[in-house]
């Protein structure tokens, strides 16, 4: 095993440094996983109390707790550094870590970039946060920051632009290395045809990233220009249109939610078969699955906005392209479910969240469905029926499907097996939480409350409430996960090299925790 | 303003006239779906909603239950053993590929031709300019010299601000109510210009059905139509988030039938 000589053969200079240095000058993809997924989940916390806030400002009519401009920007924070700080540097660690362990490499092809891009975002997010701390507070027109309403941001305008340019060149460089990674350095026999499918997802997603994001780096820079240099291109006293900014955005913005999901699709294709005992079903069906979500998330952007006023051809190809990204999702879910079918199932903690995710993230899609129908949307736009869909997709969905792949890969980073009593609580206070938080926000928005308010008519209070306490229970169940963390990185029984039962894949191969460098020499492939 | 004064007392009739016809609504399903409305166009949005509603549920039982049944019968505690051997079946892969297409289209169809109706402006009777601004709304009559402005009630901006002290339960329409709400007749096709002066808003009264967005610098249009059976008024607020005071600014109709609307539009114009 290619592990075993590595030690003899190479030495200490191989270890990694002692204490704080480490971090600051590691090259391993395992050190450079590791920091982003502690930073995700920093800022999960961290964004996740902007959001309890929210949810407590709403738990009655009227203003209790902050200003409605307080207000504005908490919403606004919450969603940049969930999406950007929480929910993408995870999968990013995630993706640093496991890559390479999937394809049988010794670490990412450009470790230095790796490095590079974690301390990128890290300043970027501390551009961010700062904001709210400048006169005229955080930004605080939605993470959309459409115009005219952006350029009424106060000192924390450039500087959230700034923070957003440093973001971006992060996730680019990240998906370039990732790109050079799996299609360069696989190991021997390892076709593409034969990869793991959270590796597939990755590359899909890496070439997403880089499509897209120069994209909003170039919108938010013409933001700038019309901020400081008087350009028009979002004012229409100089010939701009504020419109436009809205495609620009939702053209980097759709692929995003993909970006955010397809490794999620990826992770449930992992964790499905283990504990079904069973190989995926339908692998090729799901690859092409995610090449072809992939590949609709460009042309369906226009349906977040239209309530714009679009010509009636626009409208009908918005919808009709939107629904069909529901026939590759749909294909994804329905191979999850036949491959649980005739297999031999158990309940462990990365499974219970995935089967979670497979219950919960359908009903994000049917929500989905329901939006993408626009004379509907007319109806649903700018509600809480929104804001439940994406909730939807995105935590039971992408956050559950990053914490089932914590539950999956954790033994094989510490070397140690995890409290499954605190798991199994932390999963069934989480799952039932999520759902008090957001199915009542359904009601909400087909009700007729719209988005984006920190005080509400009356008659909405009920069900407010109950997202509320549904809100303080996720946000305090999520404590549970922390501590299970931290004991687990601590001690506890030692994990073996398989872990799970029926472990299929490389990175079972090598010893738990896994060593400091692997596949120096390319394993073999049977 | 002796418009303002004048015509307080009409909200206050119609609302009540409204809240009348409106409760039996009110106390099923109003609280957890989308308001059947008031309009042609907000109907036909309801039922395509529930059309979509009832689709979805159908999917769920069929997906949620095959899901279901795998975990319960193919437990590993029950002793299942694995069928590692079930990788493909090219006539399900297809036919679970195929038939959610044709579903979806199917779904997608009936918007086709409601999206023309509500993009068709003709035979409207009435236009009505609408301007968004930070944080009220102004409605004029186009070619009838009306014009005004519409602003959260006092009674709602005083119980709304921080430590006010007063309790929002004890608001009548608590930041749904307007000093001046926009009157138009029942039963007549109304064009709406959509536009605003500042930052994007977006007019939106669910009953209609309908919502657009009103952008600075352009003009959008949108129609309305309120039943000629259904006087009344109406409440929604402003859908798109348009800075500090966004959940403060919400619209009020009141739906008149023609005559008295004509009389109304009269006394306006002669005060105006």
């Amino acid at each position: 095993m290619a592990h075993g000589n590595e030690a003899a053969g190479h030495g200490d200079h191989h270890g990694p440094p002692k204490g704080f240095t480490r971090w600051l000058t590691t090259t391993n993809h395992k050190d450079i996983g590791t920091m982003y997924l502690v930073f995700s989940l920093t800022m999960f916390l961290i964004s996740g109390l902007f959001a309890m806030l929210i949810r407590a400002e709403l738990f009655q009519p009227g203003l209790q707790l902050v200003d409605p401009g307080f207000y504005n920007q908490l919403t606004t924070m919450h969603a940049l550094i969930m999406v950007f700080g929480a929910v993408m540097p995870a999968t990013v660690g995630l993706a640093n870590w496991m890559v390479p362990l999937q394809i049988g490499a010794a670490d990412m092809a450009l470790p230095r970039m790796n490095l590079f891009s974690f301390w990128l975002l890290f300043f970027a997010f501390m551009l961010l946060i700062s904001t709210l701390f400048v006169p005229g507070g955080a930004p605080a027109s939605g993470w959309t920051l459409y115009p005219p309403l952006v350029l009424q941001t106060g000192n924390a305008f450039p500087m959230a632009v700034f923070a957003i340019h440093l973001m971006g060149a992060s996730s680019i460089m990240g998906a370039i290395n990732i790109i050079v990674t799996i299609v360069n350095m696989r190991a021997p026999g390892m076709t593409l045809l034969k990869m793991p499918l959270f590796s597939w997802s990755w590359l899909i997603t890496a070439y997403l990233l880089i499509a897209v994001m120069p994209v909003f780096a170039g919108g938010v820079t013409m933001l700038l220009t019309d901020y400081y240099f008087h350009t028009s291109f979002f004012n229409a006293a100089g010939g701009g249109d504020p419109v436009l900014f809205q495609h620009v955005f939702w053209f980097f913005g759709h692929p995003e939610v993909y970006i955010m999901i397809l490794p999620a699709f990826g992770i449930i294709s992992e964790i499905i078969p283990t504990f079904s005992r069973k190989p995926i079903f339908g692998y090729e069906a799901m690859v092409y699955a995610i090449a072809s979500i992939g590949f609709l998330s460009f042309i369906v952007w226009a349906h977040h906005m239209f309530t714009v006023g679009m010509p009636l051809a626009g409208q009908l190809f918005f919808t009709l392209s939107t629904m069909l990204i529901a026939v590759p999702t749909g294909v994804k879910i329905f191979n999850w479910t036949a491959t649980m079918w005739r297999g031999s199932i158990s309940f462990e903690p990365p499974m219970l969240f995935a089967l979670a995710f497979l219950f919960l993230f359908t009903i994000g899609g049917f929500s989905g469905l329901m939006v993408a129908i626009v004379p509907a949307d007319f109806q649903y736009h700018d509600t809480y029926f929104v804001v439940a869909h994406f909730h939807y997709v995105l935590v039971p969905g992408a956050v559950f499907a990053i914490m089932a792949a914590v539950y999956y890969w954790l033994p094989k980073w510490t070397g140690h097996m995890y409290d499954m009593t605190i798991a199994k609580w932390h999963f069934w206070l989480t799952a039932i939480f999520v759902n008090v938080l957001f199915f009542p926000q359904h009601f909400l928005g087909l009700a007729g409350m719209q988005r984006r308010i920190p005080d509400y008519p009356t008659q909405f209070t009920d069900w407010n409430m109950v997202s509320s306490i549904g809100g303080f229970g996720f946000g305090l169940s999520q404590l549970l996960f922390v501590w299970l963390i931290i004991r687990c990185v601590k001690g506890g029984e030692r994990a073996t090299a398989g872990v799970w039962d029926w472990p299929h894949g490389l990175e079972w191969t090598v010893p738990s925790p896994a060593p400091y460098h692997t596949f120096e020499k390319a394993p073999e492939l049977h | 303003m002796s418009i303002v004064k004048r015509n307080s007392k009409l909200p206050a009739t119609a609302g009540a006239l409204a809240a009348l016809t409106a409760m039996p609504a009110l106390a099923d399903w109003s609280r957890l779906n989308m308001p059947k409305g008031v309009s042609e166009l907000s109907r036909e949005i309801y039922d395509m909603h529930m059309i979509m509603v009832w689709i979805c549920l159908g999917i769920a039982v069929v997906t949620f239950g095959a899901m279901i049944l795998a975990m319960i019968r193919f437990r590993k505690s029950k002793g299942a053993v694995a069928d590692t051997k079930l990788l493909h079946n090219a006539r399900l892969e297809a036919a679970w590929t195929l038939v959610p297409t044709i579903i979806l289209i199917a779904m997608a169809i009936p918007s086709v031709d409601k999206l023309i109706k509500i993009e068709d402006m003709s035979g409207s009777r009435l236009t009505v300019k609408v301007t968004g601004y930070q944080w009220y709304w102004q409605y004029e009559y186009l070619g009838k010299g009306v014009s005004f402005y519409s602003r959260l009630a006092r009674t709602s901006d005083l119980a709304r601000q921080r430590g006010s002290g007063i309790d929002p339960n004890t608001v009548e329409n608590y930041l749904l109510e307007v000093d001046k709400p926009l009157v138009v007749p029942t039963g007549t096709k109304i064009r709406l210009l959509l536009t605003a002066n500042d930052v994007i808003h977006a007019w939106w009264v669910p009953d209609f059905g309908m919502k657009r967005d009103a952008i600075p610098g352009f003009m959008n249009e949108m129609w309305i139509s309120v039943d000629a059976d259904k006087p009344g008024t109406y409440r929604g607020k402003c859908a798109e988030l348009c800075g500090a005071d966004h959940g403060f600014m919400p619209i009020v109709v009141v739906a008149m039938p023609p005559a008295e609307f004509e009389a109304w539009l009269a006394q306006q114009m002669a005060t105006e």
